[in-house]
């Protein structure tokens, strides 16, 4: 029961990571490539009558969460409380940037907000990369020092940083350069992302400049790929135990690098689709490689004393999971229902949508 | 240990406070534009479509709103009450995960197609997505409500020797006897709110001679929906809902009431006075006999238990607050109540458009149903003090153990920061959207 809802919530976060991924990418590019009106305009227009619901796939995430794992709901949400708030206070920022940005024709109001969108996605997109690569490198469960337990084994509280930046440091932070990196990483692939959801949903003129673009930051991506595995083992000495014991896990990684590959060719690609196609399965095989090398830990202690946080001791009780999996399944054929009906009024290019006009 | 709980409380209480201010309009007033849309389609009256447009924009707006500040809230349960998610999250997060599986997909996906798919649409279709717009958000309201009963009564559970709630009766969660009083009861506060504000535009687009034509319609319309819920809101729904606590929190009811010493034979009910803690008394009292007996168990002679029946360790820990927040919300019911009676006379008599004087008080009640409600909600939550979990769970025990006071005190001025400038925001927009008014009917 509980691997059912650990691979509800990991598929729910990885829709999440593909859907507002996408929005946060936009705002990325909107940052740096959006110099015309109409350019700006397309941009919005691609992501207006959606960032909404994809946002929801988060707030979802962490109801099923709560409910699913309420000890992992507990212990992660009170230890990273400082990035967490702030992350709350960049999606307050990135929504009313692109709200309210329409409701006034005047250029300063304008460039305020389309400022608060850009960077705020930017920022997201960052602390959700810093996120994940915490969860990877693990956390000091129930603060010890000199082998005492300064709280209940599973909890914690991280720091913004510390002042060496190292993972490895007795004292951790949020931010240290292994989870910069990753942090880095999600910034490049979801720029990447974004711009290839722009491409697929709109006619703007900058199409042909974000191919070039997608084409060249696929090197830098390369390049930290490539620093970030040689790296891995530093976090995680063993990185491969579970693909070793269970080799149908290499789908995942064959995922990414399939996406990956396909990313190169962005540039001839007929259809418009194939690339966001590409990097929806790059995003999604990344998100399930790193899932599948910690599993069954949730959170990885990194201390001796105290246990991983895993899928079966953060678990909530068997009659509620159970009774979950009945009202879930209604929920999520409904989703499905929605997600198809909202994509087929919205199909095609939206650069006419007039989003945010009032 | 003190400084850290009190930060906690403060920014949970600050930002639901704030965020109720949105959702609160959006709930009632997507009923509303539900009902301008119906009206447009049985007529074809132009005007109507006009209005439900209109009123869209400043759903949307609020809407916009009640998201960005909604999603601090569920996240606060883990950051800071963390102690309270692990040891209840079995329970509370089934009903949570629900809304947001069964409620925020179905507002969301359908808010994009009703502000923008007219046209793609049709007005039929149209009309759909605004009718599962009000179902999500009316869905979302009963979900947070069947939480907050939970809290209030728990149902349904048992408790493991590690100190965990679990769940063993799912069905029991909805037919908890709290919830369906208070889901009516807050519903139908939420459209007493939509109803002022419908009716308080309308009478400044009548008092400024503008969109003279939408200011008779929403006049109307705000006064006939005020009047029904206004009256609703207080029987049957408040009515049991202040039963409910009688019967499952004596306790609090005492002290909301004001009630320090039981009286033998009937209570009376006290109307105006300030709790005095120190001397456990009421001061400046003015209060009529025998009238909350009655209105309690219909028994004039009837005995009311004091406060002074109970151990102090269980009082609520904030009694005057309590207090006033009850009868604040009381006081500003009934008098919407007459008003809304008032207004409908005129209406009736066909003089109601012409009368200023009560066009201007129409227009200048629009901050009260906003400080009912939000009183209503002040009283149930600090009724339920000193417990999360009513009688099972102190609040003392439910923060966050590793998040220091410095760190909560540094977020909440940031909350308290940014909501200032959202606050700001939404006035500006909201202002300019209600100055520039409806189109005016071309056909």
């Amino acid at each position: 029961m509980e691997l059912f809802w650990y691979l509800v919530l990991m598929f729910m976060l990885a829709m999440y990571v593909i859907l507002d991924g996408y929005d946060f990418g936009a705002g990325i590019i909107h940052l740096f490539f959006g110099k015309t009106e109409k350019d700006k305009k397309a941009i919005t227009s691609a992501i207006g009558p959606f960032w909404d619901a994809n946002e929801v796939w988060l707030i979802a995430s962490g109801g099923v969460l709560f409910f699913a794992f309420p000890t992992l709901y507990a212990s992660s949400f009170s230890g990273f409380y400082l990035p967490l708030i702030m992350i709350l206070w960049l999606l307050i920022f990135r929504a009313i940037g692109l709200e309210l940005r329409g409701q006034v024709h005047n250029r300063m109001w304008e460039r305020i907000w389309d400022k608060a969108f850009g960077i705020a996605s930017l920022l997201l997109a960052l602390f959700f990369g810093i996120a994940l690569g915490n969860v990877v490198r693990g956390v000091n469960l129930g603060m010890v020092e000199n082998g005492v337990s300064a709280h209940e084994p599973h909890y914690f509280f991280l720091p913004l940083w510390n002042p060496t930046f190292d993972p490895m440091a007795e004292h951790q932070g949020i931010i240290d350069w292994f989870t910069i990196l990753l942090g880095i990483i999600a910034v490049v692939i979801l720029t990447m992302h974004g711009a290839n959801w722009i491409i697929f949903k709109t006619n703007a003129a900058i199409n042909s400049k974000l191919k070039k673009t997608v084409f060249r930051l696929n090197f830098v991506l390369l390049a930290l790929i490539i620093v970030s595995l040689s790296v891995w083992h530093i976090i995680d000495p063993n990185p491969f135990r579970n693909f070793l014991e269970h080799p149908w896990l290499w789908i995942f990684p064959l995922m990414t690098a399939i996406g990956f590959g396909g990313l190169f060719r962005v540039q001839t690609f007929k259809k418009d689709i194939t690339g966001f196609l590409c990097s929806s399965l790059f995003l999604f095989g990344g998100f399930a490689s790193t899932a599948a090398s910690i599993f069954p830990n949730l959170l990885p202690s990194t201390n001796d004393v105290n246990p991983s946080l895993t899928v079966y001791n953060v678990a909530a009780h068997e009659y509620g999971l159970g009774v979950g999996v009945i009202w879930f399944i209604v929920a999520a054929i409904l989703v499905g229902v929605y997600f198809f009906i909202q994509h087929k009024v919205f199909k095609g290019k939206m650069d006419d949508v007039g989003y945010g006009e009032h | 240990m003190e400084d850290m709980l009190f930060y906690d409380r403060i920014q949970f209480a600050f930002t639901i406070t704030f965020h109720y201010l949105f959702p609160q309009l959006t709930m009632g007033l997507s009923l509303m534009i539900v009902y301008f849309k119906w009206k447009f389609l049985r007529s074809k009256d132009e005007k109507y479509n006009d209005a439900a447009k209109f009123w869209m924009k400043i759903f949307a707006l609020n809407f916009a709103m009640g998201v960005v500040t909604g999603i601090p809230m569920e996240f606060q349960f883990g950051t800071n009450w963390a102690k309270f998610s692990e040891l209840t999250g079995g329970i509370i997060g089934q009903t949570l995960a629900m809304e947001g599986m069964f409620s925020f997909f179905l507002e969301s996906s359908f808010l994009g197609l009703f502000l923008f798919g007219e046209k793609l649409l049709g007005h039929k279709l149209h009309f759909v997505t605004g009718f599962l717009v009000f179902l999500g958000s009316w869905a979302s309201g009963f979900l947070i409500i069947a939480t907050h009963s939970w809290m209030q009564n728990p149902v349904g559970y048992e408790i493991l020797a590690n100190g965990k709630f679990v769940l063993n009766n799912f069905g029991a969660l909805f037919s908890n006897p709290w919830l369906w009083p208070s889901f009516l009861h807050n519903q139908m506060a939420s459209v007493v709110t939509s109803s002022f504000v419908v009716a308080a535009i309308g009478a400044f687009y009548l008092l400024n001679n503008k969109h003279s034509q939408f200011g008779q319609l929403f006049v109307k319309t705000g006064v006939v929906f005020g009047l029904i819920s206004s009256v609703l809101v207080a029987f049957p729904t408040g009515d049991l809902t202040a039963k409910n606590v009688v019967k499952h929190q004596p306790i609090t009811f005492a002290a909301m009431e004001g009630i320090f010493e039981t009286e033998e034979g009937g209570s009376e009910i006290v109307l105006i006075g300030q709790p005095n803690i120190q001397d456990k008394k009421l001061d400046n009292k003015i209060a009529v006999p025998n009238v909350l007996s009655f209105l309690t168990y219909q028994n004039w002679d009837q005995t009311v238990k004091g406060l002074n029946e109970f151990e102090e360790e269980n009082y609520p820990t904030n009694i005057p607050g309590l207090y006033y927040g009850y009868h604040i919300m009381v006081g500003l019911g009934t008098i919407f109540i007459g008003l809304m009676a008032v207004a409908s006379f005129f209406l009736f008599r066909k003089k109601l458009y012409k009368t200023h004087w009560i066009l201007w008080i129409l227009m200048f009640m629009i901050p009260f149903p906003y400080i009912a409600n939000t009183m209503g909600w002040y009283t149930a939550e600090l009724g339920r003090q000193p417990w999360l979990v009513y009688n099972l769970l102190r609040t003392t025990e439910g923060a966050s153990p590793t998040v220091s006071s410095g760190n909560t005190l540094f977020t909440l001025l940031g909350f308290v920061g940014l909501y200032l400038l959202l606050g700001m925001l939404f006035l500006i927009l909201v202002g300019k959207i209600i100055n520039k008014g409806p189109h005016p009917v071309k056909h």
